[in-house]
């Protein structure tokens, strides 16, 4: 088997007296979905932050499987490597997408922004590939000059999405990717997800407080509660027969229609 | 209360331009020679030094209060008074002609506060202040053009946050200034950016080259002139020092160009300088001159010359 594509190694966050995140490791695997899930405050939220060297980590190290140097401490990293590494390997999916867009220019500079960055300077080819990706996330290639601005929540998101994968990254960072969507949205979004995962074998850590995301997109799963990890398994173990109290009242707090 | 040991005065005048420099301070009143006070001068001269070798990076200076409000050129005069010696010769133009309401106000300025002599003849000066232009004639080596600068940074349409556009000059990530072009081409089939077109300075720095018009853009490459920009309220100096690259973004297939005319100027006939288009009457009727007045001055007096030889007495 290939090497683990992402080592999570002891990272731990306190803000002043707040420990927010206990010391955490995991390993991530090539096309490997890990569904981080536990209640508002849980440290969710933070734990991605570091992962993705969005945040400082108190400690520990994270390791990830650069594509021509092979495994490289992101901690240690220069911050022009990792910002080279977030906006080509790494994709990073925000809650909210006007934090990850730019509303005010069009849906097709918003995707090919990335590839500006990297050097490509032929605007035919641009627009060839804001076309693309605009159709693979099932958004009408006609609104490609449209602002996100004037776009819905689901159209914002599913941009949001084609944006980042636009530089064919292996590794995928989401935070509550669905929330704030109606269900209808929400399922449409889970879906292309899926799908889009299964197509690029992308791994990615979704953050999420929704259970059914996590039934839906994740093989793996990290319960946490207060900043611990209190469970860890592949998914389905997880959500069917739950140990640890906390998930147990988690999995039962579920409404069923 | 403790003696100060800071001096209020001015340094100490010693070599002979500098006695010089006394004398002509008493020209107007209680002014200092160029109005600033040396310690200001030479903080702005360190800036500029910095600027210059680094070019087209944005040194921050502390700007002083003008006596003119922002947006009239406080930041280029700042640099004209440091660079200024009463030995040079000053023009000034504003969009290109010397007549006009900015230009005439801050030629009288330093005429009154360092009595320098002032020129219109491009080529007769050795300093040039300019508000969005830059001279038909080339520029040679010696002169020095200074650049009055309303906004400095590039990408502050596109990144309002000045903390993460320093981030991205520090780290030459420029994507950003391509969001824009291609918003342009996206919006109206081709780069619709006129005047204050981003340019990238000696492969390192994007630079704003304060609103000129791009028809100006390829004279500040490898120009053997030295260029200094000041803006006044953002508290910036750039440069481009003589003879360095720079090179107007663009896209492959959307290359940079210039604007071109279908007309020749109205009095001069000039087809190769930036035409103004001027509306003179309300029928319709309009022409175009011109921008840069000495050069049109020059040509209809050359052309005089040659077409009306002057009589034998």
């Amino acid at each position: 088997m290939s090497a683990p594509l992402l080592q999570v190694r002891d990272v731990s966050k306190r803000f002043g007296d707040q420990l927010a995140l206990h010391s955490t490791s995991f390993d991530l695997w090539p096309g490997e979905i890990l569904a981080v899930v536990g209640e508002s405050g849980s440290g969710k939220t933070t734990l991605l932050n570091l992962i993705a060297a969005r945040l400082r980590s108190d400690s520990g190290s994270v390791h990830f499987d650069t594509r021509d140097q092979g495994l490289q401490d992101v901690f240690k990293m220069t911050q022009a490597e990792q910002r080279l590494l977030a906006r080509t390997d790494w994709g990073f999916v925000h809650q909210h997408a006007a934090d990850g867009l730019r509303m005010d220019v069009s849906a097709g500079a918003n995707v090919g922004e990335r590839l500006m960055g990297l050097g490509e300077r032929h605007y035919g080819r641009l627009r060839a590939a804001a076309t693309h990706w605009l159709q693979r996330v099932e958004i009408d290639p006609s609104r490609i000059d449209d602002a996100p601005r004037n776009f819905s929540g689901g159209m914002r998101q599913r941009l949001q999405i084609a944006r980042n994968l636009v530089t064919k990254p292996r590794l995928v960072f989401m935070d509550e990717p669905t929330s704030g969507l109606d269900v209808s949205v929400q399922a449409r979004l889970l879906d292309l997800l899926r799908q889009l995962t299964r197509q690029m074998q992308l791994a990615a850590v979704i953050v999420t407080h929704d259970l059914a995301v996590a039934r839906l997109l994740s093989q793996r799963m990290m319960v946490m509660q207060k900043g611990v990890v209190v469970e860890a398994g592949l998914t389905d173990q997880v959500l069917d027969d739950p140990q640890h109290a906390y998930t147990q009242l988690l999995v039962s707090s579920v409404l069923q229609p | 209360m403790s003696q100060q040991t800071i001096e209020v005065h001015p340094m100490p005048l010693t070599t002979p331009q500098e006695s010089r420099v006394a004398e002509m301070s008493a020209l107007d009143g209680e002014f200092n020679f160029a109005y600033l006070d040396e310690r200001t001068k030479r903080m702005i001269r360190r800036a500029l030094l910095k600027a210059v070798a680094i070019p087209g990076y944005q040194v921050p200076f502390g700007s002083r209060e003008m006596p003119l409000p922002y947006g009239w050129g406080t930041g280029g005069i700042q640099v004209t008074a440091s660079v200024i010696g009463p030995n040079d010769v000053l023009k000034v133009i504003d969009q290109g002609s010397d007549d006009t309401v900015n230009a005439v106000n801050i030629r009288r300025f330093f005429e009154r506060t360092t009595a320098v002599r002032t020129t219109t003849a491009t080529l007769e000066a050795t300093l040039i202040q300019t508000r969005h232009r830059i001279p038909e004639t080339p520029l040679q080596e010696g002169q020095v053009l200074i650049y009055q600068v309303p906004v400095p940074e590039p990408m502050q349409r596109l990144e309002p946050r000045e903390a993460e556009t320093r981030m991205l000059h520090g780290l030459a990530e420029y994507g950003l200034m391509h969001v824009k072009l291609y918003e342009d081409i996206a919006r109206y089939g081709h780069i619709a950016t006129t005047y204050d077109y981003p340019v990238l300075v000696n492969d390192r720095y994007i630079m704003s080259p304060s609103p000129i018009p791009k028809f100006d853009n390829p004279k500040m490459h490898m120009n053997p002139a030295l260029q200094l920009f000041g803006a006044g309220r953002e508290k910036r100096i750039y440069a481009v020092p003589p003879y360095t690259k720079v090179e107007s973004l663009g896209f492959e297939d959307h290359p940079f160009e210039v604007q071109r005319w279908d007309a020749a100027c109205a009095l001069c006939g000039a087809e190769d300088s930036f035409l103004d288009e001027i509306v003179t009457d309300d029928a319709g009727g309009r022409m175009h001159v011109c921008s840069d007045s000495h050069y049109c001055e020059t040509r209809q007096q050359a052309q005089a010359a040659i077409s009306s030889p002057v009589e034998a007495p």
